[in-house]
Formats: C-alpha cells, structure tokens, sequence
C-alpha cells in the first residue's frame, strides 16, 4: 500500500478502503476533504446539489459502524452520484428544469445497494438534460468544465457527457469514485476525454429502478472511477438482480477484484475493422495499434473480426433512443410534479407551455424525432427497421465472439473539445458516440481506460468491449491495459489557483 | 339461421337493412393489486389513497407484472375455449390526458395473451347464436377525471389507475340489440363463474364499447363466406356503454340512424360516438381524421409474457363448471333449453338450484324456483343472494310436497310463512297442523258434508260431471286446505258414482 498522502483526495477508492480499514484515517476525515475540495471546485460546475452536510452525518454514521465492527464492502467511502439517480430526500434534477425542486420520496436501487454498503454521498452530479448529449452542454444548470485543459490553450474544454460532472468530479478528485448511465456512451465517452477509467456493464446487470429514464432498452448505470480496480469494486455493490426491474438479470455477482489480476495469457482480443472510420486523427489510430501491441505482449493473440452492419449503429441508436424517450418523458406533464407553466388557459395549453418552458432544445428535439419515428406511416418505415438493424448489430457481435473473448476498439473519435464547439451542429456532436452506441444496441458490457495523451496533453481512452455478463473477463483484459499503459497524469488544478 | 335471421332486419324506406354488431368489452380483473403495482384495487376507497409511486407515473419507476393477474386473464381464455398465445407483448398507448400519469397506457396491441375463442349465446325463441372472440389482452385502467369538485379547476383521483382490464373483442357477429344485450349477459356469467372479473356495471367493473354497422340484406351472409369487409358498412363505436338495457338501446338508436343517413343520401363516416342514456341517443364524439395517433411500440420495462404450458394446463384443471356445461346438464335431467338457461345465467342462481333439487324431482324444483322463490324476489326486490329462505328450506318444502306431507297449496303459504317469519318449514308445519289429509275417513266425513249441505248440487254434477270441480273445492275449503286433492277427487267419483274421464 502506498503511503496515506497529505492530499487525501488524491486516492483511489481501494487505496481508501484499505486506509480506513486499516483505522488510518477515519470516514469523517476523508469525506471532510471532499468537501472541501468541492467547494473549491465549485468553477468546474460538476455538481447540481452539494450534500456536503448529509455527508458529514454520513460519514459520522459510517465511522461509529467501523467502531463497531460493522464494516461493509464500501464503508466510510465517500461518492458523487450522477443526478439521475433517484435520492430520497435529496433534490434530483436530471439537470432539467421539468423536474422544478422535485425531491424524490424513494432511493435508487443502485444507490441504496451503494448506501448499505456504508458508502458516503457527497452530493447529484452535473448531468446533459436528462442525459441527453456528449457534452453536458446541454444541462439546464450550465455547462461542467473539464479539468484537463490542452498545453497551449486555457479555453475550456468539455468534459464529455452525458455523465459530465461526474467524469469531472472524478478526474478533479472531488470525490472517490462516482455512478454514471450509459445510454449511447454517457460513461465511457466521459471518462475517456477526463483520462478516467469508465464501465458499462451488461444491460441488467444493474437494475434501473429509480434512475430517471431515457432510453430504456438502453440505459445502464455504471461506475466511474480513477482505476479498474476501483470499477471492478463499485460493480460488486452496484448490480443487483432486482424484483422491482423486470429487465434486470438474476445471475450471481462475482468478486470482480479478485478476478483482476489473473492475466490476459491466450486471451483472444478481436479488432472489429470496421471501427476504421474516416476523419479519424491518426493519434486515435496509433493508440488502438499501441493497445493491441501491448495486450499481444501480455500473451494475448489479436485476431481481426468484422462487425458488418457498425455503419448503421448511429442511425439505428438515434430512432430507437428518441423513439423510447419521447414516450418516457411524456410523464413530465406539469400535472403531479415538477415544473408547471402559469398562465394556460385549458389543459392542452398546460401541457405545451410547461413542456415548452421545462425541457431544453436538445430534449425537444429528441422528443419531436421519437414523435416522428413512431408515428402511423413512419413506424415501419424508421423504427420496425431499426429494431431489425439492431438485432443484425447484435448478431454481428454474437459472431465475432466466436473468435475472441473481448473486443479492443478506441472510445472516442478525437479527445474534448472545447466548450461551444459542437454545439450548432447536432450531427456532429451526435459522431462522438459512434464508437460507444453499438455496445448500448447489443446491451453488452464496454469499459474505457486512459491509455495515452494527445500532442496538446489531453487524455485518450481504449475501449473494450466484452460478452453479455463477463465483466470478470472485461476487467481483466481492462486492468491488463491499464498495466501496460501506465497512466499516471492528472489535470494541473487551475481552478484551486 | 336465415329465416330467423330476417325477422332481425330494420326496415327503412327503401328496404330492409341488416346490422351488424362488435363489442370490445374491457372487464377488471379481479385480483388484490393493480396489472403493474402493489396498490390495492378495493373500490369505494377515499381519492387517491390506493396510488403507488408507479401509478403516479413518478421518475424512475417501473411497472412489475402482477402474476396474478396474467392468471385470471388465463383463466378467463380458457373459459372462452380460446387460444392461449404462450409468448405475448406488453405494448405502450401513448397519449396525453391528466388521468394517463405514464402519459402511456401499457397494452397489449400486436401480440395478445388469448387469440380467438367462442360464446353461445341464448335467445328468447330458444336460438343459440355463436358469437367469436378475436382476442383477450391485458391492459392499465386511467384514473378518473373530475371535472365538478371546483368551480374553475379539475381534479384527478388515480385509485383505479392502473388497475387490471381485459379487453375481450368479439368478432361482428351480433345482429340485433337482443343479441348484443344477450352477449354481454352471457360475457358476464362467464367471467363471473370464472371468478375473474366480478361483473359490476355499476361500478364500472365491464363496460362495453360497442360497434355498429348497416348493411343491404345479404351483406352479412357475403362477409361470413369471404372474411371480406366490403359489403359490410362503415362502423361507428359507440364508446362506454354500461348497462344490458343501454347497449339494445344505443344499438337500435344507432342503427336507425345510419339507416337515415345512407337512405337521405349521406354516407357514414367511421367514428367514435358517445350514447347519452338521458336522451337515448348516440352523439359524435371525434372523426376518424381526429383519431388519436397511439403510437404503439413494445414497452422495453416489459419482457416478453412467456407462459408455461404446464402452468396453463394447471388452471385449466381448475375451471369451474360454466354456464354451457351447466345447461347441458340441467337439460339431461329433464329440463328444458330455456328454463336452464335462466338457471344458469347466475352462478349464484345455479348454485341455489342444486341444493334446492338434491333428491326431488328436477323439473318440479326448477318450477318452484322460477314461480314461486324468484317471483317473490322479484316482488320484494331482492337479488338470489338476499334469498330469506335458505336452498334446504326449499328442498325441504318440495320434499313434503312429493310425499304427500303437503299440498301445493299449502306449500306457498307455507313458503309465505318462512319467507316472513323464518323457522324450519317442517316444524312449521307440525306447530300449524298444515299436513295434508289423506285419512279416506276424514275426507268422507267432509264429502258427506258437503253433500248434505247442497243437495242441488249433486243432481246437478250428476248431469254435467265436469262441475265436480266445484266440489272439490268445498272439500278442500272444509278441510282447511290440508285434505290431498286426488284422494278428495278419487273419493268423489266413487261417492258420486262419475265416470272416469270427467
């Protein structure tokens, strides 16, 4: 174990479990940093809600159990939590104006699994509007700023999105680790652009009762953290079969740290060539080269596959998910909750004014595509062929699993831009998941890991990509590159100065 | 099917018209929770006071099957010979109204739990009509709107969002407004012996929507041939119609009027309409063109229903006894179409008949159900399950009658005396000396009587032996009712010296 640093902040979540197991620093004091550093922090915009009180009353809670004896897998340990994830008691937002001061009466299963494994909440992260973008520029409570900044510029950068202040929180060291959902990308394109590691675990895996949706067939919540190992410890405490999610699985949920270090010896690593896209920077493409050369030198053997129908991945993804969200956020109504327009004359007009004044552009554009997509004359027309085109997605990957056991691809097409840059053109922001959405489509498990930096200084992620419910394996291959990369860098902290 | 098919037809000016009916009944399941939640579905409860966070449509929640409910709606399938599909889809029904929380009602649209089955239906002129079920599915019931709490405000209570329906869609196979009347009827005992759906109209627990249609004579007979709508006419629903009595009428209003309107030149457009019970009338309600667009897409909260062949034959095991088989087996013991249809027409009814029969004569306890329990019932307006005369009580009485105990007279004011007073009839019959005389030696002591007492009389009977009759009925009255009318009648004849046939 490395010794405890003065900046307790700087730790990785094993690293704290393992002090605060080891009585070498209490909850109250670790979560007392973060506090303090989300304070400072404040000039990111990482979060929505602060809960630095609750806490502390947490944290104080936590450390009269360790006295006790009590410990659980995350005790003591101190958390940012993406404010997408119902909290009761605590305002959730989706980063909408619709949701008002909505104060959900009930708690997420993924963040009670996390609370009774004694684990702190710090406070809702920043979030794009109801997880809607890939930049989290399109958050009613302003843009999250990422903490890297390229070496020749001071403009500021996005932090990715949609799980934007949770990627920045995590990259600032604002907190240990933090939760994210991932619909087409909202973990893994984060923590690719802040050089954190990010997972996606297989669709059921964790259950998605309590986190406001989007896509449903899409959406999974998973960690955030500075290290595999760190993602393998938070998956244990986060999946959970679920009796209130039917889409939830009933499998056993292994000791993912434990299954880390195994190694990648004869592991079968597949490179899908149609993940040569053009327009990509060829520093993308000499860090994919790289990855694959350094999981061959750990005994792996790299064997091409095809994946034919990855063109149509982007299309397929942007009818299926507007198509689910313009009937999930139907509920949002201005009738029992959240944001209600003065001022309508009848109910229609009730409707159009709180939906018009509550949900921002991108979230009205993606409503009026999903409208589109299924309504009588276009249903078979966009969303009949995207269900098929899906499931041709997933066949392809069914395929080219028989060949290998994880897939190695780049996470993101180019590392963050800068803040404003994408925003005019939703196509082109809509291009940063196009390496990410097929994963979301065959609803198998993918994790980024920070493997390089750009010519400027900004951090670039491999992805891999793994079958239905091997996160075991995925971790393994995910540490294995991890090791070889041998990441160290951190953001210089401008916004302590 | 032809001949008493005509008598069913309209006639309008320029000829005679055939209608045609379709129904899509939405029957609540009976079961303790709602389709999707753990709220309870009791009704009468206080607004808003039996809503989970799902049937509020809060973030984040998600709706869980209720298995009971995927039972009852099996059950239901079974009990109308239909097709149970082993793998069906929960659909959403997107639209915006206050009462939809979900701003979508889940439904089941391409791929329902029961396919095609079949109803008999009974008519009064002893006509059994077969009436084909399209489907069964399941779906959530919206809340309830309430527009007169407030002056300038409406309010929303959300206890029966959520709650459990089966929409069963029949086939158009109803010609009249007795046939679409009966059908509900007969739906009803259905699910009712079944016990999936406890059938109270009025408190909204069936409710029907009804489809109508006119066509040419002949029309009807061309679409059960080819399966082709064409030389069917345009439809119009009638949305909501909540009692046996409503349906013939929206059904007859309807029809007439589209008669009207094709006979005035005009054509009918499809359409929803609602039936003002008040004025008897259908009223146009929206267009075809303003139909809601429902959007339909398989909700991804939902995995496909997959049924367990073995779990259905397990409820098919423990279907009750229905209605048809009832009949058929009331007719093998002797009674007739109609009257076992009546029988049968209420479980509680049946139920009440079995015990009443055990050991007596089937036709004569059908009898003594039908004229004198039910007409007394009816008098008092009581349903069979408010009966104050116990079914062993009945059989009690019918027992002392087919012994002799009693006469029939005596038997309905005994019948009289319990329905008011209460008691057991047999002690009630020995506490009021009511038992029939068949002691010859008392009979002809009261004959002697009545003989020395009207000597005109006999001379009379001896002349027209039909007027024995009459003296029977002193007899009777000398003997307060209790002496047996065939010994009264047998000793009268020797007495008199009649002939047999008189």
């Amino acid at each position: 174990m490395p010794p405890i640093s003065s900046d307790l902040t700087a730790m990785t979540l094993a690293e704290a479990r393992d002090a605060i197991k080891a009585k070498k620093i209490s909850s109250k004091e670790l979560t007392g940093a973060f506090v303090k550093a989300i304070e400072v922090g404040r000039p990111l915009n990482a979060f929505i809600t602060e809960a630095g009180e609750q806490a502390m009353l947490m944290a104080d809670a936590s450390d009269r159990r360790i006295a006790k004896g009590e410990m659980g897998a995350l005790e003591g340990l101190p958390l940012a939590i993406k404010d997408l994830f119902c909290t009761k008691g605590v305002r959730t937002t989706a980063a909408s104006k619709i949701l008002g001061n909505f104060v959900p009466p009930y708690e997420s299963t993924v963040t009670q699994n996390l609370w009774d494994a004694g684990a702190v909440m710090l406070g809702k992260t920043n979030l794009d509007e109801f997880a809607m973008g890939s930049s989290n520029e399109t958050s009613a409570f302003g843009p999250v700023f990422n903490p890297w900044r390229a070496s020749n510029s001071n403009a500021n950068l996005v932090p990715g999105g949609s799980s934007g202040g949770s990627s920045a929180a995590v990259a600032a060291d604002l907190c240990l680790a933090a939760t994210g959902t991932d619909t087409g990308g909202s973990i893994r394109q984060p923590a690719a652009v802040t050089g954190r590691v990010g997972l996606k675990p297989t669709y059921g895996r964790c259950s998605r009762f309590g986190i406001v949706a989007f896509a449903s067939s899409l959406d999974q919540a998973g960690p955030m953290t500075k290290t595999v190992r760190d993602a393998a410890i938070m998956l244990k405490t986060m999946a959970s079969v679920d009796a209130k999610d039917s889409t939830s699985v009933n499998l056993p949920v292994p000791d993912y740290e434990k299954l880390l270090e195994g190694g990648i010896k004869g592991l079968k690593v597949g490179i899908p060539k149609e993940y040569r896209i053009e327009g990509v920077p060829a520093e993308i493409n000499a860090l994919w080269t790289k990855g694959a050369e350094w999981m061959k030198a750990q005994g792996a053997e790299i064997v091409e596959v095809s994946l034919p129908h990855t063109k149509y991945a982007l299309p397929t993804y942007y009818i299926v998910a507007p198509a689910e969200c313009s009937s999930n956020l139907a509920r949002y109504d201005g009738v029992r909750f959240g944001h209600r327009a003065s001022g309508a004359r009848d109910i229609t007009d009730l409707y159009e004014k709180s939906r018009g004044e509550g949900f921002g552009a991108e979230v009205q554009r993606r409503i009026l595509i999903g409208t589109y997509v299924l309504s009588a004359g276009y249903y078979d027309a966009y969303y009949a062929r995207a269900q098929k085109l899906r499931t041709l997605i997933k066949r392809d990957f069914d395929q080219a699993f028989e060949k290998c056991d994880v897939l190695l691809t780049p996470t993101t097409p180019g590392p963050a831009f800068a803040v404003g840059a994408k925003t005019t053109d939703p196509l082109e922001m809509y291009l940063q998941d196009v390496f990410t959405v097929t994963v979301n489509l065959a609803g198998l498990p993918g994790i980024s890991v920070p493997a390089g930096l750009t010519e400027t200084g900004l951090p670039l992620g491999l992805q891999l990509i793994g079958k239905a419910f091997d996160e075991a394996t995925l971790l393994r291959a995910a540490y294995a590159v991890e090791t070889a990369a041998d990441f160290k860098h951190s953001p210089a902290k401008w916004w302590n100065l | 099917m032809s001949a008493a098919g005509k008598s069913k037809n309209l006639k309008g000016e320029t000829g005679e018209w055939e209608i045609v009916i379709g129904m899509e009944v939405h029957a609540q399941v009976s079961s303790q929770s709602k389709l999707f939640s753990g709220a309870s579905t009791e009704f009468g409860a206080e607004p808003n006071n039996q809503v989970s966070f799902i049937d509020a449509g809060f973030p984040g929640m998600l709706p869980v099957i209720n298995e009971k409910c995927v039972e009852q709606a099996v059950r239901t399938g079974l009990g109308l010979k239909a097709q149970i599909n082993l793998r069906s889809l929960f659909d959403r029904k997107n639209y915006f109204y206050p009462d939809l929380p979900q701003g979508y009602q889940i439904s089941q649209y391409k791929d329902p739990i029961v396919g095609e089955g079949e109803v008999f239906i009974d008519l009064k002129d002893g006509e059994t009509i077969k009436v084909g079920i399209e489907r069964l599915h399941l779906e959530q019931d919206a809340g309830k709107s309430l527009h007169d709490q407030h002056p300038d405000s409406s309010f929303v209570d959300l206890n029966r969002s959520g709650i459990a329906l089966m929409e069963i869609v029949t086939k158009p196979h109803m010609r009249s407004s007795e046939e679409a009347a009966a059908f509900l009827k007969k739906l009803r005992a259905i699910v009712r012996y079944l016990g999936t759906c406890d059938g109270n109209m009025d408190e909204g627990s069936m409710r029907a929507d009804v489809n109508v249609s006119v066509c040419k004579v002949g029309g009807y007979d061309e679409f059960r041939k080819t399966g082709s709508f064409k030389t069917l006419g345009t439809r119009c629903e009638i949305k909501n119609v909540n009692s046996m009595r409503f349906i013939a009428q929206a059904v007859e209003y309807e029809a007439r009027r589209q008669i009207e309107v094709i006979e005035g030149g005009g054509t009918i457009q499809q359409e929803t309409r609602l039936f003002d019970s008040r004025q008897g009338e259908t009223r146009s309600m929206r267009s075809k063109e303003e139909a809601h667009d429902y959007r339909y897409f398989p909700d991804p909260d939902l995995l496909p229903l997959e049924l367990d062949p073995a779990w259905v034959e397990a409820i098919k095991q423990t279907l009750p006894e229905l209605p048809d088989e009832k009949k058929a087996r009331f007719m093998a013991l002797g009674l007739g179409a109609y009257d076992a249809s009546v029988l049968v027409a209420e479980r509680e009814l049946a139920d009440f008949y079995e015990e009443m029969a055990k050991g007596v004569d089937a036709k004569s306890a059908a009898n003594w159900l039908n004229n004198e329990v039910l007409g007394r019932l009816n008098r008092d307006g009581l349903s069979i399950t408010q009966v104050p005369v116990s079914a062993a009580a009945n059989n009690a009485i019918i027992r002392m009658v087919a012994d002799q105990t009693i006469s029939g007279k005596i038997a309905k004011d005994l019948l009289d005396i319990v329905w008011t007073e209460g008691g057991d009839p047999k002690q009630v019959v020995e506490a009021r000396g009511m038992k029939q005389v068949t002691d010859t030696g008392a009979i002809d002591a009261a004959i002697e009587a009545v003989i020395a007492a009207n000597p005109a009389k006999v001379e009379e009977v001896k002349a027209k032996p039909k007027l024995a009759a009459w003296f029977v009925g002193q007899v009777m009255k000398q003997t307060g009712g209790k002496a047996n009318p065939m010994a009264v009648n047998a000793a009268l004849k020797t007495r008199l010296n009649l002939p047999d046939e008189g």
